[in-house]
């Protein structure tokens, strides 16, 4: 019964830090581990598309010695997507960072709750 | 292929060079540039929209030589050009109104920055809309989060630090789910382009193969861009990030960014899933309950609220309510007045940010209703302005709220029998409930309040928030009086596209 979440072992250990990613970055009150949270999110969606596109036993998708036979090669779409992916999801973790750090040094805590506390203490 | 044909293609990478330029600009020049730039914008949008409509069809637009599963591609069709050109010319009017606010609110150091973020954030909707590409859709789905991110955030107030910050933990969920969702349908299908995937998706339904992987790729992706255009239980950060963003910007964000994600959303509908799919899948019944409660507890909320741009925003999570509610309906006449209430939403819901900027500028700076009474009789011009958006949201003939809630009305007749009294009975619940707050608002400004010692410069607006109020107000009058026109077009665009 096993057997299939064995043979998909990538795929399996994909969701399972998707879901620990997830939760962290909704429920977690600290902002750098919310900003891990969003990372491990990220990294667990490339590790799917990266384990979808490569196929067992074959080279990687540039020609070797002229030979344009697609069957040799893995597939090179999702090696695409996901570099173009990582660097959409480096230039939020930096917005996020330096949003925390401008938080920090105004409120001198990571405390996502005690900042929405003295930020409405702030308005009244 | 015709000239005007490359139009999409320079729209995008107008922008994204112009944001270039921007950077390099001093702050003055940069502004200047900005608003040219966003004025040739909507001259060529325009074009864009008159050719098509001679051509009488839609073009798809290849960016390389290279076949289906590789290469990367724009389309157009009428509807996308009526949405492209609402977007730029709403930029333009936004930035025209919030003018003299935009050089009191930000830093002069930070000018051209704030201006490249326009101009990034215009590329993510030129290309938002006008995109044939699923991957393409994501990457400036995020780009167009962060220009949002530091539009609210460049008064550099606490509020509106905060704000950025609970705006951009919420979008990241929604832009997870929303990958999360992609990739799936990309592993089920191998293809990103939309006409491929529709096939791709059509095949896998008629044979009966990886259903629910399928329903669910389509569900993530739903509630992806449900999360990030604030439908209602995912709405908490946006009365904070609309009420202490400078005007212009809050204007952007609350007609624009959250827009463009929804016609995302329905052009994969129509042109990558299939509406078959999405009704199949049950995605409809999810987006339904949640805008039909989104209708009721945001109109709610603006009623409880006691500050005048707070009560606007929670006005926006009602009317994000309504767009849901077309797309839902799964079928083209819904999804078209859904895409008829975009666009007449925008045009009042950018003018009421831009005006009550005003009013509170003449109430000695305060955004409470005790202090805005009277503040139509100081301010006029801004007074008339809130007047005519607000009817408009409240559906009063010959505006635009008016005839985008009688076509949700007609798109519902063809719903089953509950489900359509449910619609209509939360329909006019709700045009109470606007009713309710917005006549209120109304009657409080121009009721007899405490005189504001007013400075001079205060008295008479400044010329360019001036022009930009008639030209909005002209804009809500044309979308009321000339619905049927436009939603003719609209509708003609849906059968172009799918």
């Amino acid at each position: 019964m096993l057997a299939p979440l064995y043979e998909h072992i990538e795929e399996v250990a994909a969701m399972i830090l998707f879901s620990i990613g997830f939760t962290t970055l909704l429920l977690n009150k600290n902002m750098i581990k919310k900003i891990v949270g969003f990372s491990m999110m990220d990294s667990a969606i490339y590790l799917f598309l990266a384990s979808y596109g490569y196929i067992r036993d074959r080279a990687a998708p540039i020609y070797i010695n002229g030979d344009t036979n697609p069957a040799l090669y893995t597939n090179p779409m999702p090696a695409g997507l996901v570099l173009t992916g990582i660097v959409v999801s480096v230039s939020v973790t930096a917005i996020m960072l330096a949003l925390t750090l401008k938080l920090y040094r105004r409120y001198h805590t990571l405390d996502i709750d005690e900042i929405a506390e003295m930020v409405r203490e702030e308005g009244k | 292929m015709a000239l005007w044909m490359n139009i999409p293609l320079v729209l995008i990478l107008m922008c994204l060079l112009s944001s270039a330029i921007c950077s390099i600009l001093p702050g003055k020049a940069a502004r200047i540039w900005m608003l040219s730039a966003i004025s040739v914008q909507v001259a060529l949008s325009l074009t864009l929209l008159l050719s098509l409509i001679s051509y009488g069809g839609s073009f798809v637009y290849k960016l390389s030589e290279v076949g289906a599963p590789y290469g990367n591609e724009l389309s157009a069709s009428v509807l996308e050009a009526m949405v492209g050109l609402t977007f730029t010319s709403i930029m333009l009017l936004s930035v025209l109104g919030g003018w003299r606010k935009i050089k009191a609110d930000v830093h002069p150091r930070r000018m051209s920055l704030y201006c490249v973020m326009v101009m990034l954030l215009l590329a993510a909707l030129n290309a938002l809309t006008y995109t044939n590409d699923l991957f393409t859709g994501y990457v400036f789905i995020e780009i167009a989060t962060i220009s949002a991110c530091a539009l609210i955030l460049v008064n550099n107030k606490g509020r509106s630090l905060f704000a950025a910050t609970r705006y951009m933990l919420m979008n990241l969920l929604g832009s997870g789910l929303f990958l999360l969702g992609l990739i799936l349908l990309y592993c089920l299908t191998g293809q990103l382009l939309f006409p491929q995937l529709k096939q791709a998706v059509a095949q896998l339904r008629g044979e009966n193969l990886y259903i629910v992987p399928l329903y669910l790729s389509l569900l993530l992706m739903a509630l992806g861009i449900g999360i990030k255009s604030a439908l209602y239980p995912f709405h908490t950060w946006l009365p904070n990030a609309y009420a202490n963003a400078t005007p212009a910007s809050s204007a952007m964000l609350s007609s624009l960014i959250s827009k463009a994600y929804i016609v995302l959303l329905i052009k994969i509908v129509f042109k990558a899933a299939g509406p078959d799919a999405f009704l199949a899948g049950g995605v409809d019944d999810v987006l339904f309950v949640f805008s039909l409660i989104g209708i009721i507890m945001g109109s709610v909320d603006a009623l409880r609220e006691h500050n005048l741009r707070r009560m606007i925003s929670y006005s926006s999570v009602a009317q994000i309510g309504y767009i849901f509610l077309g797309v839902s309906l799964g079928s083209k006449a819904g999804a078209a007045a859904a895409v008829f209430h975009i666009m007449a939403h925008s045009a009042a819901k950018a003018m009421l940010f831009l005006c009550s900027d005003r009013l509170v500028e003449v109430s000695g700076g305060s955004e409470a209703y005790r202090d805005l009474r009277g503040s139509g009789f100081r301010a006029p011009l801004a007074g008339l302005a809130f007047m005519v958006g607000a009817f408009s949201i409240v559906g009063v003939p010959f505006l635009g709220g008016f005839s985008s809630k009688l076509y949700l009305a007609t798109a519902s007749l063809s719903l089953t029998t509950w489900k359509m009294l449910t619609l209509l009975l939360v329909l006019a619940a709700s045009t109470l409930l606007n009713v309710m707050y917005f006549l209120r608002t109304v009657l409080t400004l121009y009721r007899k309040g405490e005189r504001f010692p007013l400075t001079p410069v205060d008295k008479r607006p400044h010329p360019t928030f001036a022009i930009s109020m008639a030209a909005f107000i002209a804009l809500n009058l044309l979308l009321g009086v000339a619905a049927y026109p436009i939603m003719t077009l609209i509708t003609q665009g849906f059968q172009m596209i799918s």
